[in-house]
């Protein structure tokens, strides 16, 4: 018992050394911080805890509004157009984004080799998809695909092949290359600033050791590289999940009804709450979405780019 | 050379003497140089490892880099090209060929002028959003990355928590509920709508944060404060000009992310005269599609490329900036 408070006296007296010499509380950096902070809640916070509010609720023909709690949620799970929508996003992140990030990861060892003729055209060149918008990409690459006046047409004229770039099938691959040719420099150049970062003084003791360039790059350059795959892996399977621009654009340049109001998730809970008046349905949606975004992109390395960020 | 050697005929002849032996050994050790260079050239070749601040070139690299380019330049071309036709020999020429007539100016005249010059309308929309909602962004992300960066404040753990989560919420889990708020504000339908969302750029700060920890060192900013100055004048005159380079790479990312939004847009905006570039552009292109629709694809396109030729412009001037900038957040290990 005695020794029992001892402990105890001794706990407390060191957890207020402790916090003796953690100084008192430093506000000082709020300064800085609040005006980032009200923003940030009134547009994220703010709408996201109301999204999670609404989602309890249903609007009905009769009565109003009315609590049916989980109900949406349960009526999501039954949903066959959801899942397909999102089996739909799985399929394509799974299939573009190695692509994506491998082209991506070999542009930048090409260049960082310092091998090229013209290095400097080939990193502008690479990165330049970036700065066009989405609408404009989407629209350029359509004009392309196109059958009848596009640049797909001209070829299929001139070989007289049919390919057809908007068929139901090929569809996910053309908006899958739309992506590709969009956000390939932005990811290389994120490898490429972290290859950058390796001293040079490494290559050299590399090179007096007798190591070949392939022995470089797998022992120097690769091993750097994982820091960075890890985030752009993650804002790719973040991006590809609320896949929306590019098939919500090619809607209507795709003949017939290739691209369904619920082709991808965030298509889905856009036309349900837009065009469809079930805002408490597409907010339970939109929820349930996030969750498994977020599932997955902690799954895959979250983790590793928290340590980063440290 | 010959200015030297007459200025030298002046000095006493020891001088001279020296003068010869520096040259004499200046020589020998450049030789020494060139035979260690080619030295290491040969072994180079043998080995099959580049000198990293001397390497050969590759010209199959080369031809394999240049293919990955044209894929990501043609389109470029393609839309200069098409730019350049009539509605008519759009649909009717060769894609990656000019038409009958060189219609680009005529082009322009008419995106400026169709619809009573909405277009310009709509640029004029898009400069505001850039201006004040990637300027604010900017503003935002410098001081909220410089707290994170240099205190420890209460409450900077938690900040850090929301930020990241906050990254993997679809932007539709936002918006459904975003634009409900708006509506509910009365902030939808006015530019508002449009820049108060693009306030907020996770990414600007991620840079900023990593970008203050590095440039601005804790020592220089202890340094002012014990000779009395006060936190913002402290920001002001010591860390902003060591954080310009990081401040240029962020703008430019929110400007692009500005300048480039569609869906915010699309579900905050109804009316036409609010509209920026990309909502305008998109509704240009579905006229083809509407019943009755005069089909204007040579506009949209010629509209594309004007719209994209400020972000070209700006990316290849700034080419230091967002490379360097970018660097600068990989460097974080």
């Amino acid at each position: 018992m005695a020794s029992n408070d001892v402990t105890a006296a001794a706990v407390s007296r060191h957890s207020s050394v402790a916090r003796v010499n953690r100084h008192k509380a430093d506000w000082r950096g709020w300064k800085f911080m609040w005006p980032f902070a009200v923003v940030f809640v009134f547009v994220f916070i703010i709408p996201i805890v109301y999204a999670i509010y609404i989602s309890f609720f249903k609007k009905q023909m009769i009565g109003g509004t009315r609590f049916v709690g989980l109900g949406n949620y349960a009526a999501l799970m039954h949903d066959q157009q959801f899942w397909s929508s999102v089996g739909r996003v799985a399929l394509f992140t799974v299939v573009q984004v190695p692509i994506m990030l491998f082209l991506a990861a070999a542009m930048a060892l090409a260049i960082d080799s310092m091998k090229l003729h013209g290095t400097k055209f080939f990193r502008i060149a690479t990165f330049l998809p970036y700065a066009v918008p989405a609408v404009v990409s989407t629209l350029i690459w359509g004009f392309v695909y196109g059958a009848k006046y596009g640049l797909v047409g001209s070829l299929n004229d001139l070989l007289g092949t049919n390919i057809d770039m908007f068929d139901p099938n090929v569809l996910l691959a053309s908006i899958g290359n739309i992506n590709t040719w969009e956000f390939t420099g932005y990811n290389m150049l994120i490898f490429y600033s972290s290859l950058s970062t390796i001293p040079h003084s490494l290559y050299e003791a590399a090179s007096i050791d007798g190591a070949s360039e392939w022995q470089i790059v797998k022992s120097i350059k690769l091993p750097e590289l994982r820091g960075s795959l890890a985030i752009t892996v993650i804002f790719s399977i973040i991006g590809s999940f609320q896949l929306f621009n590019e098939p919500s654009i090619l809607q209507s340049m795709v003949p017939g009804n290739a691209i369904t109001t619920y082709y991808t998730p965030n298509m889905y809970a856009y036309n349900l709450s837009f065009s469809g008046n079930q805002a408490n349905y597409a907010a339970a949606l939109a929820i349930v979405m996030a969750i498994i975004t977020m599932a997955i992109a902690y799954a895959v390395q979250l983790r590793s780019m928290k340590e980063q960020m440290k | 050379m010959t200015a030297a050697t007459t200025s030298t005929t002046l000095t006493p002849a020891e001088l001279k003497a020296h003068e010869h032996a520096a040259k004499a050994a200046e020589k020998a050790r450049q030789k020494r140089v060139a035979k260690d260079e080619a030295a290491e050239r040969r072994r180079a070749q043998k080995s099959g490892f580049a000198n990293v601040n001397n390497p050969r070139r590759s010209v199959l690299m080369t031809i394999l880099c240049a293919i990955f380019a044209v894929y990501c330049l043609f389109p470029f071309v393609y839309l200069m090209i098409n730019a350049t036709k009539t509605q008519a020999d759009f649909t009717s020429t060769f894609g990656l060929g000019f038409g009958h007539t060189f219609a680009l100016w005529d082009n322009i005249v008419t995106v400026f002028t169709y619809h009573n010059g909405i277009f310009g309308r709509w640029l004029v929309n898009t400069l505001i959003y850039v201006v004040v909602g990637a300027g604010g962004a900017t503003l935002l992300a410098i001081m909220g990355g410089y707290a994170l960066a240099k205190f420890r404040f209460p409450g900077r753990k938690a900040v850090f928590a929301v930020i990241i989560g906050s990254i993997s919420v679809p932007g539709i889990a936002l918006a459904v509920p975003q634009f409900l708020l708006f509506a509910k504000l009365g902030l939808t339908n006015t530019p508002w709508a449009m820049i108060i969302p693009s306030l907020i750029s996770p990414f600007g700060l991620y840079l900023m944060w990593i970008f203050s920890e590095q440039a601005v060192p804790t020592e220089l900013l202890e340094a002012a404060r014990v000779d009395g100055a006060s936190e913002f004048r402290t920001f002001w005159t010591i860390s902003l000009p060591l954080l310009a380079p990081g401040i240029v790479t962020t703008a430019l990312f929110t400007i692009v992310a500005t300048w480039n939004n569609y869906f915010l847009p699309l579900i905050m905006l109804k009316d036409e005269a609010w509209y920026p570039l990309t909502i305008g552009l998109n509704q240009w292109k579905d006229q083809a599609s509407t019943a009755g629709g005069q089909a204007i694809q040579n506009l949209v396109i010629t509209g594309s490329l004007i719209t994209i030729i400020p972000l070209v412009i700006a990316f290849l001037c700034l080419q230091k900036y967002w490379q360097s900038g970018l660097a600068a957040g990989a460097v974080k290990e």
